[in-house]
């Protein structure tokens, strides 16, 4: 059996994802690393296109057929065996109890994930009456009690509501009503709060944790916005071209950035209280093209600190601080911190 | 509904890192990039090659022919269709040739039947000397394909009088695919005329529009073709005919152009960019024409394609049930009336071959018409 | 729901005062009337007729009456008596011609119609499910060699085959000793027995146009968000396939009943001449050779009828399954 760290629930552990195109082989996850403690929440940061919803989807094995997977994702079961989720049937049994049980996700476009033509109260008692054995009218009144939970005024009359008579913020509540139907220990959101207006942005990011507590759940929040990731997580993992660039506990990776890309993050959120006609300092450059395999560190072309050695070779994970990690080659393993002027 | 309803995640279908792609296809005018994506659609190619090929043999078609189409052969009534032979008892013979044929009567039915004389030989020769025609109408020639200078050939036999069914075939397809493309155009122009005015100034035209193409549409076409085509004077000259019926196949062929020219005009009319023309102080017109027109021909063009084949069954489909070409004027579905009874079907069942060609040119068209909506949505997919 | 309905009914009003208008412009398109017609028969048959008599026969059929009028008098007839006019031709009622041919006319377009769906719809749903596979591949040509057959040619074709291989004619939809006989079971079989051929005939052409739409409906929808969100919650794929996706491409499918129908009454048209079946077509196709214009415009005004009845039909169908019209 594969050995994973005794307080983490989900182990990511050099997870590759191809996908073999007409067009040619896109790789968009190359070697990502990173673990979930259970009952804590992992932030993972990128720009889009960086992979963060390849993994995500990984997790659950929900990508396209086109897709071809490598690596391991570890889950701890309820009864503390160890599944290794890459080796599961995407659509199998195995898989499927994991996603009726274990694993549930959120979705950003709550409006498309559901369907339009099914009443509320049929898409989310589904999962419960097959996971879970309820009857039609058990499964209804939980239904109810979760839409009550979530903060959908008048839950009873909502249930038989369909989809397209929710507005943008209560149906994103239906959604992780339809998510915790089936009492996860682990909730995947993906970018749940893009497609809302920013006022109830914040209602559903706080919506979330207060189920995370209330569920005691472990959480994985794919985000492109540091400041959600400040707000909601312990740990956060900065992607860049389909690596994981830099991780750590959420207040070191603020507090003591070191992978410049992070840097250069953190730089680029306008500030609220910044000077006025303080510019917000872009990252220069494109994202380069995911088809050809980068030689030296994919980030380096627009790197304020590149070096010769940039262009040559991945750099390695180098662990900078307790639980902080990063892959830059101007940290080399067993150099103390380099003097590096602030970008 | 929610439009954003039809985007999907977009890392998952295709990831959006494709940044090389992308360079170029930046750069790419939109026809550049629906070649790109219709040179993938290997059955829209050969389709493509197809259609090229038969408005060549119908452009061609007197000199390709060995005969004139309303040429008789007396004595060769309901021939079928001959082999071309390149070897026999006699050996190998790098020059294709054919049988002669020889009339029987067989006794017992009283049918009249040919058979091949295997003792001798009829050469085929190419650029042979025949009947003179004018080539595309203006140079005068007598140069045909192939012939058999000392003997006759038909390669898909005769009909009931004696008249060359190839030959017959490939003049037949001037008319037949060239009703297609008028009656389309004709449709076009009515369909984005109409259909413009209707999306552009909404209101009371596009309702008063918008009833009249509901009411044409529940006609059934074929009824309603064939009342129109009743209409057409008897006396009326072949080219009129002709004009009278691409007339009437394209006046209900319009409505569904009318209505997709509609539909497109409302969602554009409200881009960003045509607002933007608007409030620079852009005329009307120039308007349409500069910016509304080009920003869906392409889908305009692959409807076109795929409404080609309607036009064509429909010529075909009138002239078989005798209400619309009529002979001396030669199509497919003039021919294909010489098979409308069981017993001349039994006879002489290759009088169907104009049929195959009809199926193959719609088929054709089709693929082809497949092929271009693909590619019209360059960014898709 | 009822409200809707009702909206939808008076809506058709306007609707088939317009058909009605044109079916009679069209059948008084031609130059010359059915006197004309006549006349030039008798001649032909040696008859001399002198103008007292055609005058006579002119105004006994009100043909020296302004258009409109007589428009108006059709049209009168019609809704107060059912009265359809006079055929000509025929020397009858029109109203006795019409019905029992009309009825056979939707016997053969609604059963093609029905066919077409049963044949499509596992067609479409395979083909999408596989798709860009060799069966794909094959069952969409297929479909496209349906499409591009003319109804005529495949009849032609089915006409040979059962001929020359079986030695028997399909044409028509009653054997002899039925056709004058009145309705009976035995009737009804034999009508059964002949309906095949055009059922054939008229369904492919349908089928093909089917497939593309349902097939292409089914491609788009197994792509939505909602599809992998079924997925997310462990469902099984067949299961959720048949729930989510396919439940929700069939919206555009029954829409289609709008179009499939006049199609069908098309195709039925041609294929009723070629295989000479006792339909509306054949009728309809002599009546306007000999300009017989009460029965040619009854018969376009009544299939243009079904035809709106069909859309009206297709319309409450997409009413009852799709909750976003319902509510809008």
């Amino acid at each position: 059996m594969k050995k994973m760290a005794p307080d983490s629930i989900l182990d990511v552990r050099d997870l590759t994802v191809k996908f073999f195109l007409d067009e040619g082989t896109v790789h968009a996850v190359n070697g990502v690393s990173f673990s979930v403690p259970a009952g804590r929440s992992v932030g993972i940061v990128g720009e889009s296109g960086c992979g963060k919803t390849v993994s995500a989807y990984s997790i659950t094995r929900l990508l396209p057929k086109t897709a071809r997977i490598s690596g391991e994702i570890l889950f701890r079961e309820r009864g503390g065996d160890i599944t290794n989720i890459t080796e599961l049937e995407p659509d199998g049994g195995d898989m499927r109890r994991i996603r009726g049980k274990e694993i549930s996700m959120i979705f950003q476009e709550p409006m498309s994930s559901l369907s339009p033509v099914h009443k509320i109260s049929n898409q989310l008692s589904e999962a419960i009456i097959q996971f879970q054995g309820l009857t039609k009218r058990q499964a209804r009144a939980r239904v109810i009690e979760l839409l009550q939970l979530v903060g959908i005024p008048q839950a009873e009359r909502r249930v038989d509501d369909y989809p397209f008579q929710l507005s943008g913020g209560m149906r994103q509540r239906a959604m992780i009503a339809m998510a915790l139907a089936r009492n996860p220990r682990v909730l995947i959101a993906d970018e749940p709060t893009t497609a809302l207006d920013v006022t109830l942005q914040a209602q559903v990011l706080n919506l979330i944790r207060d189920m995370q507590d209330e569920f005691k759940l472990s959480l994985i929040l794919i985000t492109h916005d540091l400041g959600v990731v400040a707000h909601m997580v312990d740990y956060v993992s900065i992607m860049y071209l389909g690596m994981v660039v830099e991780s750590g506990p959420v207040i070191e990776i603020f507090d003591n950035p070191k992978h410049p890309y992070t840097r250069g993050l953190m730089h680029s959120i306008p500030k609220l209280r910044g000077r006025r006609g303080e510019r917000v300092e872009p990252i220069p450059g494109f994202v380069p093209s995911a088809y050809a395999l980068q030689e030296g560190c994919p980030f380096c072309e627009r790197c304020p600190m590149r070096e010769e050695r940039c262009t040559k070779g991945i750099p390695q994970r180098v662990q900078v601080g307790s639980e902080h990690y990063v892959c830059c080659h101007v940290y080399q393993p067993g150099e103390g911190e380099p003097d590096v002027v602030n970008a | 509904m929610d439009p954003n309803q039809a985007a999907i995640h977009p890392e998952l279908t295709e990831p959006e890192v494709l940044k090389d792609a992308e360079a170029k296809v930046f750069y790419a005018t939109q026809w550049q990039l629906m070649w790109w994506k219709f040179r993938k659609h290997k059955a829209a190619m050969a389709a493509l090659v197809i259609v090229v090929m038969m408005y060549l043999g119908a452009f061609f078609a007197p000199m390709i022919a060995p005969y004139r189409a309303d040429e008789r052969h007396r004595g060769y009534v309901y021939v079928p269709p001959q082999k071309i032979r390149f070897y026999d008892e006699q050996g190998f013979s790098l020059r294709p040739f054919v049988y002669p044929l020889r009339q029987e009567i067989d006794m017992e039915t009283m049918q009249r039947h040919f058979i091949e004389d295997p003792t001798t030989r009829v050469p085929i020769h190419f650029f042979v000397r025949g009947s003179s025609y004018k080539l595309l109408g203006l140079f005068p020639a007598d140069i045909h394909l192939f012939g058999a200078e000392d003997g006759k050939v038909f390669l898909f036999g005769t009909d009931d009088l004696g008249r060359d069914m190839f030959s017959r075939i490939l003049f037949g397809g001037q008319i037949s695919m060239s009703i297609g493309l008028v009656g389309v155009f004709l449709s076009l122009f009515l369909g984005l005329l109409f259909g413009g005015i209707s999306g552009y100034y909404g209101g009371a035209v596009d309702n008063v529009i918008q009833r009249v193409i509901e009411v044409l549409r529940s006609f059934p076409t074929i009824p309603l073709w064939m009342a129109l085509s009743a209409a057409l004077p008897p006396d009326l000259s072949p080219i009129g005919v002709y004009m009278g019926i691409t007339i009437i196949l394209s006046l209900i062929g319009w409505t569904a152009l009318g209505r997709q020219v509609r539909g497109k005009v409302l969602a554009i009319k409200n881009e960003d960019f045509v607002i933007a023309a608007r409030l620079s102080g852009t005329s009307e017109p120039r308007i349409i024409l500069s910016h509304l027109i080009p920003s869906f021909m392409s889908h305009i063009i692959a409807s076109l394609t795929l409404a080609i084949p309607s036009m064509i069954l429909a010529e075909t489909s009138l002239s078989f049930l005798g209400i619309g070409l009529r002979p001396p004027v030669v199509s497919w579905g003039v021919m294909l009336q010489k098979a409308q009874n069981v017993h001349a079907l039994m006879m002489a069942p290759w009088l169907l071959i104009p049929g195959i060609f009809v199926i193959l040119y719609v088929l054709a068209f089709n693929f082809l018409g497949d092929g271009l909506r693909d590619a019209a949505d360059p960014y898709g997919n | 729901m009822l409200r809707y309905i009702a909206k939808r009914l008076l809506n058709m009003i306007p609707m088939l005062i317009l058909i009605s208008i044109i079916s009679f412009i069209i059948i008084q398109l031609p130059p010359g009337s059915y006197l004309h017609t006549m006349m030039a028969e008798l001649r032909a048959a040696g008859d001399q007729i002198s103008m007292d008599q055609i005058e006579a026969l002119r105004i006994h059929y009100s043909l020296d009456q302004p258009v409109h009028i007589q428009y108006l008098n059709w049209v009168k007839g019609i809704i107060t008596e059912g009265n359809f006019g006079f055929s000509f031709e025929w020397n009858r009622p029109v109203k006795h011609l019409i019905w029992e041919r009309l009825a056979l006319s939707l016997v053969v377009s609604v059963s093609s119609l029905l066919v077409s769906w049963i044949v499509a719809f596992p067609i479409a749903i395979l083909s999408a499910l596989k798709k860009h596979t060799f069966l794909d591949y094959f069952l969409t040509f297929v479909g496209f060699l349906g499409l591009s057959t003319p109804n005529f040619m495949l009849a032609l074709i089915l006409m040979y085959i059962s001929s020359v291989f079986f030695g028997f004619s399909v044409g028509g939809l009653f054997s002899p000793e039925y056709l004058m006989a009145p309705w009976s079971a035995a009737k009804v079989v034999d009508l059964l027995k002949h309906l095949w051929v055009p059922m054939v005939v008229i369904g492919t052409s349908g089928t093909a146009g089917l497939i593309r739409v349902l097939r292409n409906n089914l491609l788009d929808e197994l792509g939505k968000p909602y599809v992998v969100a079924a997925r997310s919650k462990g469902i099984g794929i067949a299961r959720l396939t048949f729930k989510y996706p396919v439940r929700i491409a069939l919206i555009p499918f029954i829409s289609t009943v709008g179009w499939q129908l006049p199609q069908m009454i098309s195709g039925e048209a041609v294929t009723a001449t070629v295989l000479s079946l006792p339909t509306a077509a054949p009728l309809l196709l002599g009546a306007l050779r000999s300009q017989d214009m009460y029965l040619a415009g009854s018969f376009l005004l009544l299939l243009s009828s079904l035809t709106m009845i069909g859309t009206l039909i297709s319309d409450i169908l997409l009413v009852l399954v799709d909750p976003r019209i319902r509510y809008e």
